[in-house]
């Protein structure tokens, strides 16, 4: 899209990065801050950096747009070998979102996210257009592309930060830790944001944090750092969650392992019992019958049309001719395909008839969710 | 033919402040002109120090300490040094604009040094990291974040200098001090008190007009952190 002589143009097919034996070390350091890390990420993908405070992650991504140089071994963008480009123009092609925005405060939000386009010489309509398109694209409201950051809230700072880095609509973005400053509420809605737009822009996205829970959520790929940037591992969170390559990844991921798979996993990707679940027309002793031979004490009722209407208690049915007599109690986790399986568990251990019923868009009974069906979910 | 005779100043008449208004308004322009010559020139000077002690940190304490050292000179003995010592003579403004461009050093380069600093690190790392180089980051960024510090530097050099000037009456020049001086020596408390009520009313303008320009140059501060 972009057309100006940078890297940003390099050819899309080109644009992943590749660390090839990468190491820094500081002037009077005893040992290196990043010792000889081969990593590639992959066009498209975004792959979260983390590791425990010295594990040279902000290192590492600085020295991809060579805001620190390398002492030894070669970062390669777009195929480029990067020290083989002028860094300012190196830096142009690479956006970059750092903690706190960094936004210039003298400048209007229009300004901030036309920073690159006029550094690139763009001509004025265009910038105005590509401004106008960004504010959509992050959901800013034009009204604000005149004000000054000062008046914004953290969150849209951090939404401006992200349209200025992606003005020249670089095929790569460095963002270091982009989200530690604001408050948990804030940041999930960013999050949540990141995954929208990535989905839009595909772009090769190198994400810092000491997080891993962040980096679960967003990565496509996790690359877990030691002290002295030696890479311990590197595969997708899911992967990653299920087959810790050592004792260090398995205490960074956290005693909460399982847990944190279901979190990546949806009620669609399980498999469902049937239940004890009868229709309101059904006798009390068909609900009795029903109950008895599945080992509940309370049935499911649906209505002529499959739709779920809540659970009876065993003791109500006494006296009565057919369950639809009764009222059923609703069901307090009630679930559908893309509920995550973390969210299922939540309800099924909050609930007094401790499972999730998963019903389909139109509210049709699927079938329901027991913790051992999560448990057999999670050992496979 | 020397500039004594060449220009003779206008001088009060009589013992009010009647047909004085003029006289008054001769010395407050002289009085403004000799401080913006002094404030430029300070400026002109303070602007590469400042420059050069916040690139190289390792030279700012000694930039720093011999302006300090300068503005602890004897304001007369100053004026004597220039213009006997310098050969920039007394008959003239010269060795005065010098003298208090020189006192306006220390403020000026250290307001100017410490706004560059307080440019947030978030800020110049964003700046470089989109590819300024550092040139452009510093006259595009640093600089004008540096304006407030600059300009609340310019105030307080500005205000110093108005009421230095005076000092010149002495050699009977500086402006609105020739007022006191003379209306001491002939005991005509009018001129005094014309003299010091015009030069404390330049300062008030003065000071209001630097504020001004603040406001225009930095739109993005909030009103009420105006200093």
């Amino acid at each position: 899209m972009t057309t100006a002589a940078t890297p940003a143009d390099a050819p899309a097919e080109n644009a992943a990065i590749r660390l090839e034996r990468l190491t820094k070390t500081y002037p009077g350091a005893s040992r290196p801050a990043v010792s000889g890390l081969d990593l590639t990420m992959p066009r498209g993908e975004l792959v979260a950096l983390v590791g425990p405070s010295g594990c040279g992650k902000t290192t590492t991504l600085k020295m991809i747009n060579r805001l620190i140089e390398p002492t030894g071994g070669t970062v390669w963008v777009g195929g480029v070998d990067i020290r083989t480009l002028p860094t300012h123009e190196l830096r142009r092609g690479i956006g970059y979102v750092i903690q706190q925005a960094g936004l210039f405060p003298h400048r209007t939000v229009g300004d901030n996210i036309a920073t690159v386009p006029k550094l690139l010489g763009w001509d004025r309509q265009r910038i105005k257009a590509r401004v106008d398109e960004l504010a959509d694209l992050l959901r800013l409201d034009r009204g604000l592309l005149g004000r000054y950051p000062a008046a914004l809230s953290g969150g849209q700072q951090q939404r401006v930060g992200v349209a200025r880095a992606l003005a020249a609509d670089p095929p790569v973005l460095l963002m270091d830790e982009p989200y530690s400053a604001v408050d948990p509420i804030v940041r999930a809605q960013l999050q949540d944001e990141l995954v929208r737009l990535q989905h839009e822009v595909h772009k090769t996205i190198v994400f810092v944090t000491h997080d891993i829970d962040e980096a679960i959520k967003l990565a496509d790929r996790i690359a877990i750092l030691n002290i002295g940037g030696i890479l311990e591992q590197v595969d997708s969170p899911a992967e990653m969650l299920r087959a810790p390559r050592n004792d260090f990844v398995a205490d960074f991921l956290g005693d909460d392992r399982g847990i944190k798979r279901l979190s990546l996993m949806t009620v669609g990707d399980a498999s469902l019992s049937k239940g004890p679940v009868v229709a309101e027309s059904a006798s009390a002793d068909d609900a009795q019958s029903t109950m008895a031979k599945l080992g509940y004490d309370w049935v499911a009722v649906c209505d002529g049309e499959d739709r779920l209407r809540g659970w009876i208690g065993a003791a109500e049915l006494d006296g009565v001719a057919t369950v639809g007599e009764l009222t059923p109690e609703p069901f307090r986790a009630v679930v559908t395909a893309d509920t995550t399986l973390k969210a299922a568990l939540d309800g099924i251990v909050t609930s007094r008839t401790r499972v999730a019923m998963a019903v389909d868009a139109d509210g049709r009974y699927l079938g329901m969710l027991t913790v051992d069906d999560l448990a057999e979910g999670i050992v496979a | 033919m020397s500039p004594v005779l060449a220009a003779r100043p206008p001088s009060w008449s009589g013992f009010g402040f009647d047909g004085n208004w003029d006289v008054v308004w001769h010395y407050t322009v002289v009085h403004l002109r000799i401080t913006s010559l002094a404030l430029l020139l300070g400026a002109a000077v303070a602007f590469p120090l400042g420059l050069a002690g916040h690139r190289w940190r390792r030279s700012y304490p000694a930039i720093l300490g011999v302006t300090s050292v300068l503005y602890t000179i004897p304001s007369l003995s100053l004026l004597v040094l220039l213009g006997l010592g310098f050969g920039l003579g007394l008959l003239n403004d010269t060795p005065l604009i010098v003298a208090l461009a020189i006192y306006t050093l220390a403020i000026l380069v250290r307001n100017l040094v410490e706004g560059l600093r307080a440019v947030p690190d978030s800020v110049k790392d964003a700046a470089t990291g989109v590819g300024y180089t550092p040139l452009r980051s510093l006259l595009a960024i640093e600089l004008p974040l540096a304006v407030p510090a600059i300009i609340a530097g310019l105030r307080v050099a500005a205000v110093s200098t108005i009421s230095l000037v005076s000092i010149g009456g002495v050699l009977g020049r500086g402006g609105l001090g020739f007022l006191f001086f003379e209306g001491y020596r002939r005991n005509r408390t009018s001129e005094i008190i014309a003299g010091i009520a015009a030069s404390i009313l330049l300062a008030v303008v003065v000071d209001i007009a630097l504020i001004l320009t603040r406001r225009v140059l930095t739109p993005w501060t909030p009103a009420r952190a105006a200093r």
